[in-house]
């Protein structure tokens, strides 16, 4: 062992009483790393897992004039049993599952399955949040490109007038659009002082007006992605491809557009995965006209009061979503992976 | 790049000593990460006060190595001692090794000051005595006026030094250095070589320095330990590893090499003579190898061991022929590049006695290689 | 480095900030109409702004909103940033998969969905153990539920760029893990925390439809009330206090772009003097 004085190797001996939280949890059986990851995993199964469940439930259930409306779905065919515990010892219980609600999205009396409600709701919920999609796409594109290709002020300037909006309200931006929208409005007025128009064009309550609300509201979720993605990008590239004979217009579809692909990939998911499920935008400006599936899914639960069609059309909302979240989860990962 | 003697040069070298107690021992440790072998059953003697340099390069396993001393990874199988203690089991802030990372890894948010002394903090240092410590190494590492800085005010060599400072404050019973002069452009690598030394000197703490640069580890290090694919292949002195590799992979790794390949006509106590029709001619060597005649061996000529006269000569032994595919100007020698008539090429560098414009051996000359007897080194593998 | 943009991408940007601030310009405008009917001027005045700070209802809507908002997203960016260093710093660990993906989950679930699922545990919970009421309570819980998953992308995203030698070093130095989390990480990552809060603090106090599932009787926050407000069209007081939200967030926006930029600035000069003063 050492008996030189200058190297102090003390560190071996543990400072005693000096009790740390990992090992009073140490003491009481729980690995403190385990404590750690149980925090927000309880958290989560408590309050996004079980819900979840829930609605599943509910969604195999009937309705039923109780409280809450529905049928329970374990049944005990002895009525005497009031414990559902008790029924399971008993062996008496049966699972009584429904898919009532799910058949009742595709059935209305007189119509063919594809010209029901709930199917016209989701089809134009689909259709809405995707050319949605794709006009946030052709605006955001060239304004992400354009902030990116900025100096590095006016870049961040620019950048911090896309991000303002969203810190302000969402809905008193929509609310914004109702006084510009309107028949009375500040667009019909301004046409008509300027003579453009006679009469005032309908805007409000129409198609029309839930594309601009969903344009305007998710624009800089298109942008911010593609910004993110045409910023970092390597413009000595460019360079090469002009310098290999490739002319600017080209090298921006050859070279630029398939590089920024995660980019719009995100950006476009950011924007359809939740115009798909919107309800405030179709609620304020499309009107009674405009059947969406998130306006669809309210009004069966408020006011039909249906608790499992509501759950039904939420699970099969979230079907419909499958495809997109796992697309955007796919290239967010490989991102992610890249950026390693 | 010749053989230069280590500035510091150490007059004690225990490990020829034969009843030397080793202050380091790493015995038969093995690393696996999944399937991946990344250190394999390696063992290792370091003594006190030695500035040991693992040398190879990437992916070798040298790194894994110093984690394992440091503590950020646990053996595999296999012990390692510091001072007598079994390392094993204690976490990296338990042990009397320090580190200084490769990237430096100062804490961004802390004075130079604060990240000197936050390794006394947490020993529970009186304050008087950390300050004192504090200030006296910010002195030897010349930080005393940049100790109120933090460290994205400083240069890339102030915070290499911060981070020396860092790691020798606690003076440690190891200090490891990863890279430690990875980062540095070449100038102040140099200067920093010499700082690191004297330091190492003045303070006599044992150290462990990684690096995949030979020079580096030349001019550093007691003794080297060469790595590849998770092995050690040789453990020596600078002068050993250069002059006496063990292997063709050695030989190659350290400096540049020719390499002879040849069979044993003669193997005497005093000399051996090699067969060797690679060369066009044959080896003498002035010392005996113990080998079963015929053996297939390497005989490694370093480029500067190497004369080389124009014109044809003729000797029976150490004389080859060839002609001048290239010359390499360099400054202060040059390179020449020569095709022996079996077709094989061959290094040779010479020093720039006179001018380059009055050269006497140019392109496409004849020229004639000798060496001395005890110029080759006789390589099994 | 920027080479000229061509005169289309100039037109595009030009008009898309028009698309994006000729609502908000012209929303502002006319909180200034001393006209009731909104979009049909009569004058300048500032009436409504008068009239608003009288509203009972508005300002007791925006005490709760922002007492919720506060209690939320503090609990949120706890649970969140503990979410994220599990996710980017613990390797892999079994149900490593579950967590991520109820992490991000909520992030991609429709409004409708979320708030949907959360009013359907109230319910179970209140019938199994009583409690809780619905009201501020579910409320917050909702919130600190989906506003956590935000906090914990970009904790996460902040924690796998943290170098791991920083904490390497600090164990080695001596000190322990949990230590080294506090002295080290915490202090390094803090920014990015103050990010997350802020960014949970802002999705709480705009949140709407999971609000309205999650609400009870009697609580009714500025959202709710704006809408219900709204749904009966356009309102003088709205536009006077959607006027006085966009100053308030503008004021926070430019005021905190502009002190990052001079910090960048002035780091960037730090850095360039200590080069220069090494040579």
């Amino acid at each position: 062992m050492s008996n030189d004085a200058s190297i102090q190797g003390g560190r071996l001996r543990r400072a005693p009483g000096a009790q740390s939280i990992g090992r009073v949890l140490r003491a009481l059986g729980v690995q403190p790393r385990l404590a750690v990851i149980l925090i927000p995993y309880v958290w989560l199964v408590l309050f996004f897992m079980i819900p979840f469940l829930i609605v599943l439930k509910i969604s195999f259930a009937e309705l039923a004039i109780a409280q809450p409306p529905y049928s329970p779905l374990l049944v005990c065919a002895d009525p005497e049993i009031s414990s559902t515990w008790l029924c399971f010892v008993e062996g008496k219980i049966s699972v009584h599952l429904s898919t009532k609600s799910y058949v009742g999205i595709v059935s209305e009396y007189g119509k063919p399955f594809y010209d029901t409600l709930y199917v016209r709701a989701y089809w134009n919920s689909v259709v809405t949040a995707f050319f949605s999609t794709i006009l946030c796409l052709l605006i955001g594109y060239p304004m992400a490109y354009g902030i990116a290709r900025s100096s590095s002020t006016v870049r961040n300037l620019l950048m911090m007038m896309i991000i303002l909006p969203f810190w302000t309200s969402f809905l008193i931006r929509i609310y914004a659009w109702m006084g510009l929208l309107k028949d009375s409005g500040v667009i019909n007025n301004a046409l008509i002082w300027l003579g453009v128009i006679d009469s005032p064009l309908s805007m409000m309550n129409t198609q029309f007006a839930v594309y601009v609300g969903i344009v305007y509201s998710y624009l800089p979720f298109m942008i911010l992605p593609l910004y993110a993605n045409l910023e970092k990008m390597d413009l000595t590239l460019l360079e090469a491809a002009a310098d290999l004979g490739c002319k600017p217009l080209k090298a921006f579809f050859v070279i630029t557009v398939p590089l920024s692909l995660p980019g719009i990939v995100a950006g476009s998911m950011l924007v359809f995965i939740p115009a798909v499920g919107e309800y405030v935008i179709p609620e304020l400006l499309g009107g009674s006209n405009t059947v969406m599936i998130g306006r669809e899914l309210v009004n069966v639960f408020y006011q039909n009061r249906d608790w499992p069609a509501a759950c039904a059309l939420a699970i099969a909302v979230l079907i419909l979503l499958v495809v997109p979240i796992t697309l955007y989860q796919y290239y967010q990962n490989k991102e992610a992976e890249a950026g390693k | 790049m010749a053989a230069e003697t280590p500035a510091h040069y150490h007059t004690n070298t225990p490990w020829n000593e034969p009843g030397a107690e080793p202050y380091i021992r790493v015995e038969n440790v093995t690393k696996k990460f999944g399937d991946f072998v990344a250190v394999n059953d390696v063992s290792l003697n370091v003594y006190r006060g030695e500035l040991f340099s693992l040398l190879g390069g990437s992916g070798c396993g040298k790194t894994t190595l110093l984690r394992m001393l440091a503590g950020f990874e646990e053996p595999t199988s296999g012990k390692i001692y510091i001072d007598g203690v079994d390392m094993a089991g204690i976490p990296p802030y338990a042990r009397p090794t320090n580190m200084m990372f490769q990237s430096y890894a100062l804490f961004p948010h802390m004075t130079v000051e604060a990240n000197v002394s936050f390794g006394l903090k947490q020993d529970k240092v009186p304050s008087a005595e950390i300050n004192n410590r504090v200030r006296q190494i910010l002195d030897m590492v010349q930080l005393t006026q940049f100790a109120k800085r933090k460290p994205h005010q400083l240069s890339g060599g102030q915070r290499q030094r911060v981070a020396l400072a860092r790691a020798l404050v606690k003076a440690p019973k190891l200090l490891l250095l990863d890279e430690p002069l990875g980062a540095l452009d070449k100038k102040l690598r140099e200067a920093t070589q010499f700082e690191i030394m004297n330091i190492q000197d003045k303070l006599g703490i044992t150290f462990m320095v990684v690096t995949h640069d030979q020079e580096e580890a030349m001019t550093l290090s007691t003794r080297i330990g060469v790595m590849n694919q998770g092995q050690i292949v040789q453990i020596g002195t600078p002068q050993e590893i250069y002059e006496y590799p063990n292997t063709k992979q050695v030989a190659d790794f350290i400096g540049s090499v020719n390499l002879f390949e040849g069979r044993i006509v003669e193997d005497e106590s005093d000399h051996v003579l090699i067969d060797s029709p690679e060369a066009g001619g044959r080896i003498y060597v002035d010392h005996g190898i113990s080998s079963a005649p015929g053996a297939k061996v390497w005989a490694a000529l370093r480029p500067e061991k190497i004369q080389l006269v124009k014109g044809d000569r003729g000797e029976p032994y150490n004389c080859i022929k060839g002609t001048v595919k290239g010359i390499a100007y360099m400054g202060n020698l040059s390179v020449y590049l020569i095709a022996l008539d079996s077709g094989k090429e061959v290094k040779v560098t010479m020093p720039n006695q006179v001018r380059a414009a009055e050269q006497m051996i140019g392109w496409d000359d004849r020229v004639t290689l000798t060496w001395h007897a005890n110029s080759p080194v006789i390589l099994l593998s | 480095m920027s080479k000229r943009l061509s005169w289309f991408i100039i037109l595009v940007l030009i008009l898309g900030y028009f698309f994006l601030y000729g609502p908000i310009v012209s929303l502002i405008f006319f909180s200034f109409n001393a006209s009731k009917l909104v979009t049909v001027w009569g004058g300048f005045s500032t009436k409504w702004y008068g009239e608003l700070i009288g509203d009972d209802q508005v300002i007791t809507a925006f005490l709760l909103s922002l007492r919720i908002a506060l209690i939320s997203s503090t609990i949120a960016t706890i649970l969140g940033t503990i979410a994220g260093y599990v996710l980017a710093r613990f390797g892999l660990f079994r149900g490593r998969t579950v967590l991520s993906g109820m992490v991000t989950a909520p992030l991609v679930m429709p409004e409708v969905i979320t708030g949907l699922s959360m009013l359907l545990l109230f319910v179970q919970m209140q019938q199994l153990f009583g409690w809780p009421t619905r009201g501020s309570l579910t409320i917050t819980i909702a919130h600190i539920t989906f506003t956590m998953s935000y906090i914990a992308v970009v904790m996460q995203s902040r924690f796998s760029t943290l170098d791991i030698s920083l904490v390497e070093a600090a164990q080695d130095l001596g000190a322990r893990p949990l230590k080294v989390f506090f002295v080290i990480t915490l202090p390094i990552v803090a920014p990015a925390i103050v990010s997350g809060f802020l960014l949970g603090f802002t999705i709480s106090i705009d949140d709407l439809v999971i609000t309205s599932f999650t609400s009870g009787p009697g609580a009714n926050t500025l959202p709710m009330v704006i809408f219900s407000k709204v749904r009966l069209g356009l309102n003088p007081e709205i536009n006077a206090l959607a006027s006085l939200i966009i100053a308030v967030v503008a004021t926070g926006v430019v005021a905190s772009t502009i002190y990052m930029a001079q910090a960048e600035k002035r780091r960037q000069r730090d850095m360039q003097m200590a080069v220069q003063a090494n040579e």
